[in-house]
């Protein structure tokens, strides 16, 4: 080939590839750098920063570390990054925010004034502590603590204490709610797709149809639907008790099995379709082949077409559960409080409390997951490697 | 038939209120190898797949072995099916395939592996048994589903075109392969396929197949040279249909008056009498071609024009008008040839030609 | 097979979306953009603030609606010239805001300084709006005889059987268990402020968990009454006399115990529509056209005079009514702007067990 339409091709694709490299890739860079690093406190208060280095971390830090924080907060100008400052350090103990607040006004009253008069909590170790574990403008804190993990006193990852921080059963409960949800995909999924590749004609159409309408309406729509099928006195729950077949309604909503519902019949376009384009590429007389050879019909299934809309089952499973453990909305409309997922936790971190570090740090768990799904995939679909 | 392994007694078959198949009745032998012929539509597939058992019957019976298949299930009828798609199983090697139909029947496992390299050794693809049946070409392909449907000793071979996605070459060398294995092994074999030459080359019998009904059925001498009606005459090989009326019957042989008043000798079927309409079939290459001074005895004769003369390679086809109609005559290279618009003499022996109902 | 197929597909979106994202970038001069809550309280705004500003000043007003989060302030403001220029906040979000300096400074002489609002509704960067409760609440037509008066009686499900609906998160849920322990209203904020506190908050919260059932959007708690779902919940006091107004419903409220905090009004950093958004901000807070707000909608009001000047018979409804102030407690703002974040990692493990 020579290099004009070389050349070409690549001015084609320009625009694909700006495109990529600031809604794709950049955006990665950013996540990434915002879960691991964090330099607000040493820009904004490398005085500090420095001198506290220097300290053990026993009793108070000596009067040179304070009197840099004191010129510090006085150099700074810009509120905006105060602002971060104040943020990551609430994060590691609470109280920072007012704390500043307090120190920022009075020392704009009376520069000289010690810390500790200003405030008694300038007095406590754990504040001056906060300030050293965060001077480094990279850490792994977030990280760590996106799994339930921090780091003691003496610099050793340690679980966090019981009861102060669920992300990693959050995090056990998307994977597993994924898991279900893809599982009753499959089940649902599989012999409708067979069904859908074997019939012809107005019902083929009619099935794929049936399927395919739930992704052209709004996430949303579907979901508030399901709200009004499940509630307490919603259309199922009116006709079992109609039907007498219960006395009191059943809980349908608010729970798990709403959930998994829910998020079941949204994905499940995601299992079928890639099932049925495998099984449209298998050739419609194996199974009469197989017949002929012998093989009893579920033994012919499961040697054969089984084995062949494998490549389709498992993409499906790995759209669908990768798909799954990124939900928000259903489980926040449908799921009861025990049923959030961890979205819901990345969303309270980025808009509840504006904490990016600690947003981004569980948005890249989620996506190292994905990932090694993929890698996964990737691995399993190469190995039969000659078919189609 | 003196053995009537295979049977089929008044078949028919409806797909809704399309009747493919009407009051079939056939029978074969074993080891006998019958073509079943016709063109698309003809419902010969249809027979076949009611015989392995893709396709229900809708009345009549199948037998085979005096065991009514109606209603055997396929994996029950021991039948070896090959298809012109192969149907090899993608996921599976060369091998694991060739297996499959012994695994089914559990057969066991050191056993399988002697039978499938013999399987594979005779259509000579040992060497490629863990292959995957995408790693091989369409005549390889073939041979595996052929090693794959003969594995387990059938009882019966069926084959539906199963050389028609093959090239020109290919599907040549594969009918004389498939042809020497029917010898070697003994096989029943029933053969579809729309191809007349691979007909004519492979089977005992041949039956044809028009309409859902067969037309004729037997020997590929017996269809080329004596069919039973104008649809096997021109469906099989290339022929001249002339029109005339039987003037006289003696034994096999018939007399045809022409329009024209000539009279021709042939052979013909018997239940002829004098006054009928009928047809003399008269194939291209039985027929000679002379000058209009020749002296000729003993044959039947016309006289024409030659309007066209077309170049084949091996042999001249000859365009001839005459009296009654157009005529092809197909003759050797070496024979003279004629300028168009010369006068020529047709000449052919009785017993080369064929009178059957019009 | 698939895979590519939808890559095929994902390149095709892109392709168009980059069409978009470049059409889109050509600047127009923006007007004035004010945003609220949503629903039939921004429908209020729109008639009572909105259309009479676009006339008086003869230039469009925007309207849009959000669902509060300090994140998507903060990150419009950094982005630099934010698409928003006058915003309704939570009391959280201006502290936090103004903390950081995300909004304008206001300019108090145009708003009749900051005397003329009750303290709560004034800040360097916000003035108050309204003012607004979450109160006890239950169907007046279901549960008849007695009824719940305290927070004690939603704990106490053997007096009265049945699930409660609690708003999801921290913020409330540890204040309400405090005095449903019998801490006194005035010292919630101070037992919280220790560990023992929040121990003893998520002690309480324990004993109701197997009748807890979470709300999140303010619609939800009036229809998980309506259907039955609950027996009692949380709400906030606007939308309960508005159900009663249009739907007829029998809703009742416990002012007793209830917590209010202040809706401000603020300017982003960087507005575009800066000097607009604050004669919008002085327009919508002039008394005589706050003061209708209550006819629409029955939040109270933090500007004094315009307070005065509500329909008496309105005014029982507010949560500003001298009565209903007396027995309620005010958000303590500071309190939650530090502890915020540790307190919800908790409450989510505490809902996870």
């Amino acid at each position: 080939m020579s290099r004009a339409p070389q050349l070409k091709a690549l001015v084609l694709i320009a625009p694909l590839l700006v495109f990529l490299g600031v809604f794709f890739v950049w955006p990665l860079v950013t996540v990434i750098s915002q879960a691991i690093s964090d330099p607000a406190i040493s820009r904004v208060l490398p005085r500090t920063a420095s001198a506290i280095s220097g300290w053990n971390g026993q009793g108070l830090p000596g009067a040179e570390v304070q009197a840099a924080l004191r010129a510090d907060m006085a150099a700074n100008t810009d509120e905006m990054a105060m602002g971060d400052v104040i943020r990551r350090l609430n994060a590691s103990k609470s109280g920072f925010r007012s704390l500043m607040g307090k120190t920022v006004t009075a020392l704009k009253e009376s520069p000289d004034k010690p810390l500790a008069e200003i405030d008694k909590r300038w007095g406590d170790t754990a504040y001056w502590l906060a300030i050293r574990e965060n001077a480094s403008p990279y850490t792994d804190a977030y990280l760590l603590e996106s799994v339930d993990l921090e780091r003691g006193s003496d610099g050793s990852i340690q679980a966090k204490p019981a009861g102060s921080s669920a992300n990693g059963a959050i995090i056990l409960r998307t994977l597993w709610t994924g898991a279900l949800v893809t599982l009753c995909c499959l089940l649902i999924g599989l012999p409708y797709a067979m069904v859908t590749a074997s019939v012809t004609g107005w019902k083929r159409a009619l099935l794929l149809g049936a399927v395919l309408l739930p992704l052209w309406t709004s996430l949303l729509v579907r979901t508030a639907a399901w709200m009004i099928l499940l509630q307490e006195n919603g259309l199922i729950n009116q006709a079992l008790m109609g039907l007498g077949l219960t006395n009191a309604p059943l809980a349908l909503i608010y729970n798990r099995f709403g959930v998994v519902l829910a998020m079941t019949h949204v994905l499940l376009p995601f299992m079928v379709l890639p099932i049925y384009s495998v099984l449209l590429t298998v050739p419609g007389n194996l199974m009469g082949a197989a017949a002929s050879l012998g093989a009893h019909p579920v033994r012919a299934f499961l040697r054969v077409l089984l084995p062949l809309s494998l490549r389709g089952v498992i993409s499906g499973m790995l759209l669908v559960f990768m798909s799954a453990i990124g939900y928000y909305i259903t489980p926040a409309l449908i799921g009861g409080a025990t049923d959030q997922m961890i979205s819901s936790v990345i969303a309270f971190y980025a808009t509840g409390s504006a904490n990016w570090s600690m947003a981004a740090a569980l948005g890249l768990i989620l996506l190292v997951l994905t990932l090694v799904l993929y890698a996964l995939y990737n691995r399993l679909s190469r190995e039969p490697g000659q078919m189609g | 038939m003196t053995d009537s392994f295979m049977r089929f007694d008044k078949v028919t078959k409806d797909y809704g209120s399309v009747r493919v198949v009407e009051d079939l009745d056939l029978t074969i032998a074993r080891g006998e190898f019958v073509s079943l012929l016709g063109p698309s539509g003809s419902g010969k597939t249809t027979l076949l797949m009611m015989l392995a058992g893709f396709e229900s019957v809708t009345a009549g019976a199948i037998t085979l072995d005096g065991q009514r298949l109606n209603d055997v299930p396929t994996y029950k009828r021991d039948m070896g099916v090959v298809f012109q798609n192969y149907a090899l199983f993608p996921h599976m090697t060369i091998a694991r395939n060739v297996a499959f139909p012994l695994e089914m029947r559990g057969t066991p496992k050191s056993e399988i592996a002697t039978r499938v390299k013999r399987a594979l050794d005779m259509v000579q693809l040992g060497h490629l048994s863990d292959r995957m049946p995408g790693q091989l070409s369409g005549g390889q392909q073939q041979r595996v589903a052929l090693a794959r449907s003969l594995v387990f000793e059938p009882r019966v071979v069926l084959m539906d075109e199963p050389l028609g996605a093959l090239d020109k070459q290919l599907r040549e060398q594969m009918q004389l392969d498939i042809r020497e294995l029917h010898h070697r092994l003994g096989l029943t074999i029933i053969f579809v396929t729309h191809d007349q030459d691979e007909a004519l080359t492979m089977s005992d019998r041949i039956a044809v197949f028009n309409k859902g009904q067969i037309q004729q059925c037997a020997s590929p001498r017996q269809v080329y040279d004596h069919p039973a009606n104008r649809f096997v005459a021109e469906f099989i090989g290339e022929t001249n249909l002339l029109a005339g009326k039987v003037s006289g019957v003696d034994g096999g042989r018939v007399a045809l008056t022409l329009p024209d008043g000539s009279v021709l000798q042939a052979d013909g079927a018997p239940g002829f009498s004098v006054g009928d309409d009928a047809l003399l079939s008269l194939r291209p290459e039985r027929i000679d071609l002379h000058g209009p001074a020749d002296a000729l005895t003993g044959l039947n004769t016309l006289r024409g024009d030659v309007a066209d003369t077309i170049y084949q390679g091996d042999h001249l086809r000859i365009v001839i008008v005459t009296a009654a109609g157009r005529i092809i005559a197909r003759v050797p290279r070496k024979a003279a040839e004629w300028p168009n618009g010369s006068q020529v003499v047709l000449s052919f022996r009785p017993t080369d030609g064929w009178v059957i109902a019009p | 097979m698939i895979m590519t197929r939808l890559s095929k597909y994902r390149a095709a979106l892109v392709a168009g979306a980059a069409v978009l994202a470049l059409s889109g970038t050509a600047a127009l001069a923006r007007d004035l953009t004010v945003v609220s809550w949503g629903g039939t309280f921004q429908d209020a705004q729109r008639e009572l603030f909105f259309k009479p500003f676009a006339e008086k000043t003869g230039k469009p007003v925007l309207d849009e609606a959000w669902e509060g989060g300090y994140g998507v302030l903060q990150s419009k403001v950094k982005a630099g010239s934010p698409n928003w220029d006058v915003v309704q906040v939570e009391a959280e979000e201006l502290a936090l805001g103004c903390a950081d300096g995300i909004y304008e400074k206001l300019d108090w002489s145009k708003l009749g300084g900051k005397e003329a609002y009750i303290d709560a509704g004034t800040s360097d960067c916000g003035a108050g709006h309204i003012v607004w409760s979450v109160a006890l609440t239950y169907d007046g037509n279901k549960l008849t005889g007695d009824t719940p008066k305290s927070w004690a009686d939603f704990w106490d499900v053997k007096k009265f059987p049945g699930k409660r609906g609690l708003r999801k998160g921290a913020k409330y849920s540890l204040e309400i268990a405090l005095m449903a322990d019998g801490v006194p209203a005035n010292e919630v904020y101070d037992v919280l402020a220790t560990p023992e506190g929040v121990d003893r908050a998520f002690k309480k919260l324990d004993e109701l968990r197997p009748n807890l059932v979470w709300w999140e959007a303010g619609a939800q708690p009036l229809s998980l009454l309506q259907t039955g779902d609950v027996v009692m919940s949380t709400a906030y006091n606007g939308r309960i006399t508005g159900l009663n107004k249009t739907e007829g419903t029998n809703m009742k409220l416990v002012w007793n115990q209830s917590i209010y905090a202040v809706d401000s009004w603020v300017i982003l950093k960087g507005a575009e529509n800066k000097d607009a958004g604050m004669d919008f901000i002085a327009f919508a807070n002039a008394p005589e056209n706050l003061a209708k707000l209550p006819e629409h909608i029955a939040y109270g009001l933090p500007v004094k005079a315009a307070a005065e000047k509500v329909d008496p018979k309105l005014a029982p409804d507010l949560p500003t009514y001298a009565d209903n102030l007396a027995v309620s407690i005010p958000l303590n703002v500071d309190f939650w702007v530090d502890n915020s974040e540790e307190l919800t990692q908790r409450f989510n493990a505490w809902v996870a067990q």
